[in-house]
């Protein structure tokens, strides 16, 4: 059966991992590394970079490349104002409110749900390189915070991609799954999760194989990203005091100096002091020395915005801070000393990082993987109940919310309510849901609009429809309504507030061939290097046996010098040299494959059977060298 | 694939309220959230959070066996079971463990319990939220709420408080002596809440019994629209304590 992958969808890495045997291991990329950086870039070919091949284009070319599209992702104009400010994302020039946003990558337009597909391409792409076989279906992480649109826009990502999304875990709690596989805990655990750009806290109970999270809450917008830009606008400011020198609207040197600044970020948490020096436009030089003492007191006022999500998960688990058992800390950020002290502090325990930070995410999405799949002895009786981050609410007269399923609920949740007609015949009904903790529809977040539509006509009040909502196991909102008087089925037009309609989604789909074509490509080149390991093994076996020595030395020749040139084009990236080479060998080998089958029938005659002979298969592949299609010849 | 359960007798088996058809699987007799001899899932079908926990509607309540089952039924109806499952099994595990999440829900929390029953028995509680007044705010009308007639003299004194509050916090300090006031208020406003407890707990009492007798013989409809009502009544003056210990909080933070 097709493997089912974790991924680990981050704002400034992704990952993507399985389960080994009993054990979830993260697969690396062509170039070893583990991580894949968020970063997309579009190169002057017209072709997409994704990761380590993109970031380059971060500082030779930014309006070539874009990172951290997490931050947009579920979102519309009106609400990333702040963002804007502090990331230098390109807008479409025509966006307009409530639309999906577009990016533009060199002199093309690209929504982040698809920006987000190439990163997800690529895992994909690597995964089926590790297997050597295809991939298309996965469990993909996302910040259990993330609400709705969030939450689709990144499933939307998956299906672009060419995967079928089986579930979106929360973060923090595909973390606990990679901590809880080893050691059976039981009792209570908080997962703090601070990685590039989002922030969660989760309270779970673990209890004979059920992760029930408690209580969760978060800022989807908070993380390391928020540390760089504050590390960096004093940086620019103080070039601009300095040296007298405005870098604000060069984006060149910005994004020199952001790395620069992420280094010194990285080193403060080893070291005590850290350096920046960079060489700057018109010869000047920016040099600064930063203690740890200056740069926790810098970014205390970001951290602390940790606390109150912490207090208030807490308070929804009906916890005292001290009562959690155990604290683990995940995202790459809880590498900050001063984030462990800070955790230490509020849930008065000595925190567990015994499992890389910047992994363990996607280790539990393998983990999670696994159990989709019908589990393993490893997972066996693991079962994870997670819980919705928001409330779910109607608009209601005045406009205040009125809520229908309240936060920290164990999904799939749902809940039925009836609507009626304040007018005679009356035949629409629109229905405004959002997502939020206010008391006002203003305040919250907008999922979508509904329309009841083609209700019978009656007096006013007269018809109820019943019209359920259903929060899925990945937090996704589903509605059915129905006309109880007529039981009718009552048609439902979904607008959502923020979202890709199904028709975007599936035109984006058929766009996303132009990459298929690569991924097409990338499927050849696994397949050739598979037959290719099939036929040069069977080719030392041939060479062992009697067959062997009744070819011509000019045989032999050929076929050693044949052998060699394939393992050689088997290295490189070329589908095609390979499979000139695979064919090459095929024919040269073809007498050998008869000599072996002769000798084989001769021994088979002799009383032995063909397994015996040593023709390693079968009779329905007589010959282990050259495929069957050439015995047919 | 397709995930098979095994029944289990630990977990409830009955048969739903009219349902008496046969296993869509194996034809054989089915029970209400998987059939008795093949174990194969069962269509989700409109149910009340007791019966779906197979529990008479008693309002005390074995909230550790409740759990249990939670749990159990938890590992048998989760949609993780059924991913490889066929489409109609995938949809009804997605509504069986929503109602089964909605009932633990419901249950376990004495209050909810509590209103889940009332509204069973055909009660519209009063709306007392915080939206309540929101929306009256938002019309510029007066929150349409009835005070308890056992609060009356006490609610009358506690929003001449709150008004002298506000006027002296208007003319620059907030009086001391009104403050201690409010705060001696709401001490006993919150006494008088954690006594309503206890005497829930007598009402939960009488209805059981009720339901005990109704198993037995007919129980008169006024018999058990007595016990009914008494604990509306509780319910009401239990939210109108607790938005009256909201308002004096807001007043003493402002």
């Amino acid at each position: 059966m097709e493997r089912i992958v974790g991924i680990d969808l981050g704002t400034t890495n992704s990952l993507v991992a399985y389960m080994e045997g009993s054990r979830p291991v993260v697969i690396p990329g062509e170039d070893g590394s583990n991580l894949v950086p968020s970063v997309v870039a579009l190169d002057e070919r017209g072709e997409i970079l994704v990761g380590n091949a993109a970031r380059r284009y971060l500082i030779e070319t930014p309006e070539r490349a874009v990172y951290s599209i997490k931050r947009l992702m579920g979102r519309g104009i009106e609400d990333i104002q702040d963002e804007l400010r502090l990331f230098p994302f390109r807008l479409a020039p025509d966006l307009k409110p409530g639309e999906v946003l577009r990016i533009r990558l060199g002199d093309r337009e690209f929504t982040p749900p698809e920006i987000s597909a190439f990163i997800l391409r690529q895992l994909k792409r690597n995964a089926e390189r590790h297997f050597g076989a295809p991939v298309s279906q996965a469990v993909i992480t996302v910040p259990a915070y993330f609400n709705d649109a969030q939450r689709q826009a990144t499933k939307d990502a998956g299906r672009i991609a060419g995967l079928e999304v089986l579930r979106l875990v929360n973060e923090p709690t595909a973390a606990s799954l990679a901590y809880g596989l080893d050691q059976k805990r039981e009792g209570t655990v908080a997962v703090y999760d601070l990685g590039g750009g989002t922030f969660d806290i989760s309270i779970l109970r673990l209890h004979e194989g059920i992760f029930e999270v408690l209580a969760t809450n978060g800022d989807t917008h908070l993380g390391g990203d928020d540390l760089d830009n504050l590390l960096l606008t004093i940086a620019l400011d103080d070039i601009r005091g300095d040296l007298g020198l405005d870098l604000r609207r060069n984006p060149e040197a910005v994004q020199a100096i952001r790395k620069a600044v992420i280094e010194a970020k990285i080193e403060l948490s080893a070291k005590e002091e850290a350096r920046i020096e960079l060489e700057l436009p018109q010869g000047k030089k920016y040099e600064r020395e930063i203690t740890r003492r200056q740069f926790e007191g810098l970014i205390q006022p970001i951290l602390g915005r940790t606390v109150g999500p912490c207090k208030q998960a807490l308070k929804d688990a009906g916890f005292q801070p001290g009562a959690v058992k155990e604290v683990a800390l995940v995202g790459g950020s809880t590498r900050i000393p001063k984030v462990r002290t800070l955790v230490q502090e509020l849930f008065q325990r000595e925190p567990h990082s015994e499992l890389n930070p910047d992994e363990v995410v996607a280790l539990g999405a393998a983990v999670q993987a696994q159990i989709l799949a019908g589990g393993s002895q490893a997972t066996q009786d693991m079962l994870l109940l997670d819980v919705t981050p928001l409330s779910l609410g109607i608009e209601a007269l005045g406009g205040v919310v009125a809520k229908i399923i309240l936060r920290n609920s164990t999904i799939p949740a749902s809940a039925t309510e009836h609507f009626t007609t304040g007018v005679e015949g009356q035949a629409n009904v629109a229905i405004h849901v959002v997502q939020g903790e206010r008391e006002l529809a203003k305040d919250c977040r907008s999922l979508a609009r509904f329309d009841l539509k083609g209700i019978p006509p009656m007096p006013a009040g007269l018809p109820r429809i019943e019209v359920k909502f259903l929060i899925d196991a990945n937090g996704i909102l589903h509605v059915s309504a129905r006309e109880q008087r007529s039981g009718k089925e009552a048609e439902i037009q979904v607008k959502p507030s923020y979202g890709l309609t199904d028709e975007q989604v599936e035109s984006m789909i058929l766009d996303s061939f132009d990459y298929a074509e690569e991924d097409f490509r990338q499927r050849q080149l696994i397949e050739a290097r598979n037959e290719t390991e099939t036929i040069l093994a069977a080719l030392e076996k041939g060479r062992k046996s009697p067959a062997w020595e009744q070819l011509t030395r000019d045989e032999r020749k050929k076929i050693e010098k044949l052998q060699k040139a394939l393992r050689e084009v088997a290295q490189g990236e070329e589908y095609k040299p390979i499979r000139d080479g695979l064919e090459a060998l095929n024919q040269a080998t073809l007498r050998l494959a008869e000599l072996m089958m002769d000798s084989a029938v001769s021994t088979a005659l002799k009383g032995k059977t063909m397994e015996t002979a040593d023709l390693g298969e079968g009779p329905a592949a007589p010959h282990p060298i050259a495929p069957a299609e050439i015995i047919k010849k | 694939m397709t995930t098979v359960h095994k029944p289990d007798s630990a977990l409830p088996v009955f048969t739903e309220s009219g349902e008496t058809g046969a296993c869509w699987s194996c034809g054989d007799m089915r029970a209400a959230h998987f059939c008795q001899a093949c174990g194969r899932l069962q269509p989700a079908l409109p149910t009340d959070y007791f019966s779906f926990f197979a529990l008479p509607r008693k309002l005390n309540l074995d909230t550790a066996a409740l759990e249990r089952d939670f749990y159990n039924l938890s590992r048998k109806l989760h949609p993780d079971l059924y991913v490889r499952a066929t489409d109609q099994e995938r949809a009804w595990s997605l509504e069986k463990s929503s109602q089964l999440n909605d009932a633990y829900r419901t249950l376990k929390d004495p209050i909810s319990r509590t209103q889940y029953l009332l509204k069973l028995e055909g009660v519209q509680l009063e709306e007392q939220s915080k939206a309540a007044t929101e929306k009256a705010k938002q019309k510029g009308e007066p929150k349409q709420q009835v005070v308890p007639p056992g609060l009356l003299e006490e609610v009358f004194e506690l929003n001449l408080q709150l008004e002298e509050l506000r006027r002296s916090k208007k003319m620059g300090e907030a009086d001391p002596a009104v403050v201690a006031d409010l705060q001696k208020a709401k001490s006993h406003l919150e006494e008088k809440y954690g006594g309503l407890d206890a005497e829930l707990k007598g009402y939960w009492e009488q209805w059981d019994a009720l339901m005990e007798r109704e198993a037995r013989e007919a129980v008169p409809l006024e018999e058990r629209h007595r016990v009914r009502d008494r604990m509306v009544d509780l319910l009401n003056r239990r939210s109108y304590i607790r938005n009256l210990v909201r308002d004096v909080n807001e007043a003493l933070e402002d």
